[in-house]
């Protein structure tokens, strides 16, 4: 069962919501797919630690085979060829490895050559497997790192596995919700907040994803996205008040199901809600 | 020689643009002719490596020198591959740089910034 968590932005809760999630479900996989600022490892510490690098193809040149023809530097979208008097010059920040440039070189200069873009890590925490992508600094796309984490939980397919999302709605985030059963959408109790759930509520209507929305720091009275979800009947799977206790033990990059059985039973049934939904998604839809 | 500089308007009466890869013309400057030229920046609009597209049109315009009030590393690395020598606009005006120029009283550009790419996001 994979549930991926996501939000408009950064900052609104898909970790907590995503770790302790994991740490309720007992025997069960995290993985942080936000590669660019990974931080759910701060919460696991996770121990018997494995890396691997991920790499990504880029072109090379051979500047003696090189006609000078600047075919592919007018195939190249993002701009990473140039053709300077008598060489080529490819910019391997900017390259984004689709291979065009390989294809449409008459003369064959250019060929593969692997790069370094980051790496995967694994470990465990207590009963949680814990799955971490980390994105080179200044790399443009962290698409590689995600699609081989998800590779490599596939091991785990039979277990509960939590997807800490990248903030947002882009390629990287669908690329992380594109195998999900069930996406759960955190949002934050502002009209500022309810513009970022709008955007990530578009994004799994067009993925036809089921999901519903976790309403974070939550406090009496007004809630605008409280009230979004109301007045377009969304799912409120829950509600996370704002507490300190929880903001005290959360910035110690404490997990707070561990720490506290307040938040262990309402993280407990959060689960238990999201389970259900994902149980009747399957009964309903297959 | 032939020099380049990014512009706004294709006017050579009007101002220099106010940045390199993003701007939508360069002039194309002929100090022998004293025949100017505008041509389309193609790399204004794109999604990323705007100063390499840039720098590339620079390069095919056949000029030798560049002056701009800024330049990113990739475009500057580009520009510097095919010798075009890249120096900083001092003042408002078009011909008031191309003056000051031939008159030997511009420097060479020593700030290169990182450039201002899109982090992610896409």
């Amino acid at each position: 069962m994979k549930i991926a968590v996501l939000s408009g932005k950064g900052g609104t809760g898909k970790t907590l919501v995503s770790v302790n999630l994991a740490a309720a479900a007992e025997d069960s996989i995290y993985i942080d797919c936000d590669v660019e600022e990974p931080n759910g490892h701060l919460f696991f510490k996770p121990k018997d630690l494995v890396e691997e690098d991920v790499t990504v193809k880029i072109p090379e040149v051979d500047n003696q085979l090189c006609n000078g023809c600047k075919k592919c530097v007018e195939f190249c979208r993002f701009n990473a060829l140039a053709y300077a008097k008598d060489r080529l010059i490819v910019f391997d920040d900017i390259c984004h490895s689709c291979g065009g440039c390989m294809m449409v070189c008459p003369v064959k200069a250019l060929t593969e050559k692997d790069k370094s873009i980051g790496k995967v890590q694994m470990g465990r925490s207590e009963d949680v497997q814990v799955y971490t992508g980390i994105l080179n600094t200044g790399e443009p796309s962290g698409i590689p790192i995600i699609e081989r984490l998800l590779e490599e939980s596939k091991a785990g397919d039979d277990k509960i596995i939590l997807i800490d999302s990248p903030p947002g709605s882009s390629c990287t985030v669908m690329e992380t919700i594109r195998d999900a059963d069930y996406c759960i959408l955190v949002a934050e109790p502002t009209v500022f907040g309810v513009h970022n759930l709008n955007m990530v509520y578009e994004l799994v209507q067009l993925f036809k994803k089921p999901f519903g929305v976790v309403l974070n720091k939550s406090l009496e009275g007004e809630n605008p996205a409280e009230d979004f979800c109301l007045e377009r009947g969304i799912n409120i799977l829950g509600k996370i008040p704002f507490d300190s206790e929880l903001g005290t033990l959360n910035s110690n990059a404490e997990i707070v199901v561990r720490k506290s059985e307040k938040y262990k039973e309402l993280f407990t049934d959060l689960l238990d809600r999201v389970k259900k939904e994902v149980r009747h998604e399957t009964t309903t839809n297959s | 020689m032939k020099i380049a500089m990014p512009v706004g308007k294709k006017d050579i009466e009007s101002n220099v643009g106010t940045s390199f890869g993003r701007s939508p013309y360069f002039l194309v400057y002929d100090t022998e002719s004293k025949e100017s030229e505008f041509i389309e920046n193609k790399a204004a609009m794109s999604s990323g490596g705007a100063g390499v597209k840039a720098a590339q049109t620079v390069i095919d315009s056949d000029s030798t020198v560049l002056l701009t009030p800024q330049c990113g590393e990739n475009a500057a690395n580009t520009l510097k591959s095919a010798s075009v020598e890249i120096y900083k606009t001092t003042l408002k005006s078009i011909r008031e740089n191309i003056d000051a120029y031939m008159a030997g009283e511009l420097q060479p550009l020593s700030e290169i910034h990182d450039g201002f790419h899109d982090h992610g996001g896409h």
